[in-house]
């Protein structure tokens, strides 16, 4: 007998992978004060939640890194995709492209200590950053954020046709003029998943965050870390449920917008 | 009809005192420790339509990118119209190329294609507007203008690439297997719009080909290349007639090689042994007995008959094959040294009791049919 895929084994495919979540999302709606005793539906927690003036300032903290992040990354790693796709030979390019993928799977556990050292030691050399916080934060989710776009975006500039950008060069555009009108246009589906991807990460890192956060700076995620040590509350639940929703329209945006052809 | 004087007639390079357009000294391209393009020394002439020919990998779009300052070259220098172009990049060149994938601007409409040269020049919007209508008119694609590129057919691709490539009055257009990605009908009636073009506005193409059919077509000269080196440079007819080398022979049409070694190099006669017995040829300078060569043969040059014939070269063989092509018939003739060889004849109307398969038969040419190559 052959084994084949049914739709009961998909079903609990999905059951496995997002029950949890599933779960989570449905007690988000739990009138009930306890997190484990089902009360009827009710958006009392979502109301609460919006009240909570320590979970607000830790949202907008973490959506302002998150949004300048992503775009610094973008930038950045474009410039370093270009030089590694484009740029014909560059001392060091080879070993550029192989740590490029570095942050993508080293533990976050060493990127945020090696971090927090290098600021520490910056601070006591050139006394930049002073002390730890919003920039610390954010030249971190830079630097992570930056390997993965640098890794969409070179993928999207190897398949592209180089004869294109030749053919514009030849049209006698400089070659920066052939990057904004021609390279540009067609890497922008590029750009908008790598950001999307960028800004994702950055709103979801715990780890690294802790490492290099200090006093009066903390994002969502630590709070609810910080939270959910004294024992989970049900606006939690709510708050997980709006950052599962934000996440999700992040990534499936950013596969839609991979799978575009150019 | 033009005020351009046409190189085809002209013929500049039959001229030693002709002042060369492009200027081509000595230029080498190494990648690594292999050269692609290996000490070319070449002079093309204005209004010219020169083919480089060679097969995959002998070079020849390694020059053409070299040309159109893609690449740089190793060593040696090009002029074009009297200017060194050392240094010199791809955008401030007076060359524009035409691409063989086409190149095509995706995000772009046909239109904004064609005028993209023009607007980095700095012409006026109007102005370049209205020039990219008369470029649409003469590629004929009058109607396309909005259209974006992935809405084309193949053959329509070709004429926006080449409308695009000529917006700018280039000096010099450079052509990369121009009409390598279409079919075969499109690609014959192309060659003469090609040419129809180029005498109109009178530039100078230098087209890169693989296509020996395709350059002898379209060129006023060929220049075929192999490993990365130019091995003859002529006219097409003389390419074809007399090859210089045995590489060439085989690579322009088709052709029957003796090897053999001279035998009697006389004032007006000369024998070559070969494993097919003696064959007659025209004398050649210099040559001495026991000098190795080769012998070669274009297959519509070989008479076929049931007799023997009265020609200075005659041999008895054996018809393997039968090709019928309808305007000619394509013949395998095993001769009794085992070589076999490619005879061509045009087939006359209801010819009766025509020769076919496993006949005995006489192969025959004249001394002057025999080319002899030594190279």
């Amino acid at each position: 007998m052959r084994l084949r895929f049914t739709p009961v084994m998909a079903l609990l495919g999905f059951i496995f992978l997002y029950g949890p979540i599933a779960s989570l999302v449905i007690y988000s709606f739990n009138e009930s004060k306890l997190v484990t005793v089902w009360g009827g539906w009710s958006l009392k927690w979502y109301g609460e939640l919006f009240a909570n003036q320590q979970i607000m300032d830790a949202a907008w903290l973490s959506l302002r890194i998150a949004a300048i992040s992503a775009s610094a990354a973008v930038v950045l790693g474009t410039m370093m995709a270009m030089v590694l796709v484009r740029f014909g030979r560059v001392r060091g390019k080879g070993l550029m492209s192989g740590m490029i993928t570095g942050p993508l799977v080293m533990p976050d556990v060493i990127i945020g200590l090696s971090l927090l050292l290098l600021f520490v030691s910056m601070q006591g050399l050139i006394g930049w950053p002073s002390g730890r916080g919003f920039t610390t934060i954010l030249i971190a989710h830079i630097t992570f954020g930056m390997a993965f776009v640098a890794v969409v975006v070179q993928s999207r500039l190897s398949d592209m046709d180089d004869s294109i950008e030749e053919a514009a060069l030849d049209l006698g555009a400089s070659p920066l003029r052939v990057f904004f009108d021609i390279t540009l246009p067609m890497i922008t589906p590029a750009l908008i998943s790598g950001w999307l991807l960028a800004f994702t990460l950055s709103l979801d890192d715990l780890v690294i965050s802790s490492f290099v956060s200090g006093p009066g700076a903390s994002t969502l995620p630590m709070v609810i870390f910080s939270k959910v040590r004294l024992g989970v509350s049900p606006d939690i639940n709510a708050l997980a449920s709006l950052i599962v929703l934000v996440v999700s329209i992040g990534i499936i945006t950013a596969a839609i917008l991979m799978r575009k052809k150019p | 009809m033009s005020e351009h004087i046409l190189a085809a007639e002209a013929k500049p390079w039959r001229d030693e005192m002709a002042k060369p357009f492009v200027r081509i000294r000595g230029i080498s391209k190494f990648f690594g420790d292999l050269a692609a393009v290996d000490d070319v020394s070449l002079d093309i002439y204005r209004g010219e339509l020169f083919c480089l020919l060679g097969g995959s990998g002998c070079g020849k779009s390694t020059l053409l990118r070299i040309l159109a300052g893609f690449e740089t070259p190793s060593a040696g220098s090009i002029e074009i119209d009297g200017q060194d172009m050392t240094g010199v990049g791809a955008n401030l060149r007076p060359t524009n190329m035409m691409f063989q994938s086409y190149a095509l601007f995706p995000h772009m409409s046909v239109e904004k294609n064609i005028a993209y040269g023009l607007l980095r020049e700095g012409v006026s919007k109007s102005e370049a507007m209205s020039r990219t209508a008369d470029m649409l008119s003469l590629v004929k694609l009058d109607g396309f203008a909005r259209r974006k590129p992935h809405q084309l057919s193949g053959g329509q691709k070709q004429r926006v690439a080449l409308a695009r490539s000529l917006i700018k009055q280039p000096k010099l257009l450079l052509l990369d297997e121009p009409l390598g990605a279409l079919d075969k009908k499109l690609r014959e009636e192309t060659q003469f719009e090609l040419i129809r073009i180029q005498e109109d506005l009178g530039v100078t193409f230098i087209v890169v080909t693989h296509d020996q059919e395709e350059a002898m077509t379209l060129s006023t000269r060929i220049g075929v290349m192999d490993a990365g080196r130019i091995v003859q440079v002529g006219e097409p007819r003389q390419i074809y007639e007399t090859p210089n080398s045995k590489f060439v022979a085989d690579f322009i049409g088709s052709v029957n090689i003796f090897d053999g070694e001279v035998d009697v190099a006389a004032p007006d006669m000369m024998r070559v042994n070969t494993a097919e017995g003696a064959i007659l040829c025209e004398p050649l300078a210099g040559l001495k007995a026991r000098q190795k060569l080769h012998i070669a043969v274009r297959p519509e040059r070989i008479q076929l008959s049931r007799a023997p014939l009265e020609l200075a070269n005659s041999m008895p063989g054996m018809v393997e094959e039968v090709a019928y092509l309808g305007n000619l018939s394509i013949y395998r003739v095993r001769l009794e040294g085992g070589q076999c060889l490619k005879v061509s004849a045009a087939n006359g109307l209801h010819e009766e009791n025509p020769i076919t398969w496993d006949e005995p038969v006489f192969v025959g040419w004249s001394s002057t049919a025999s080319l002899v190559l030594i190279a």
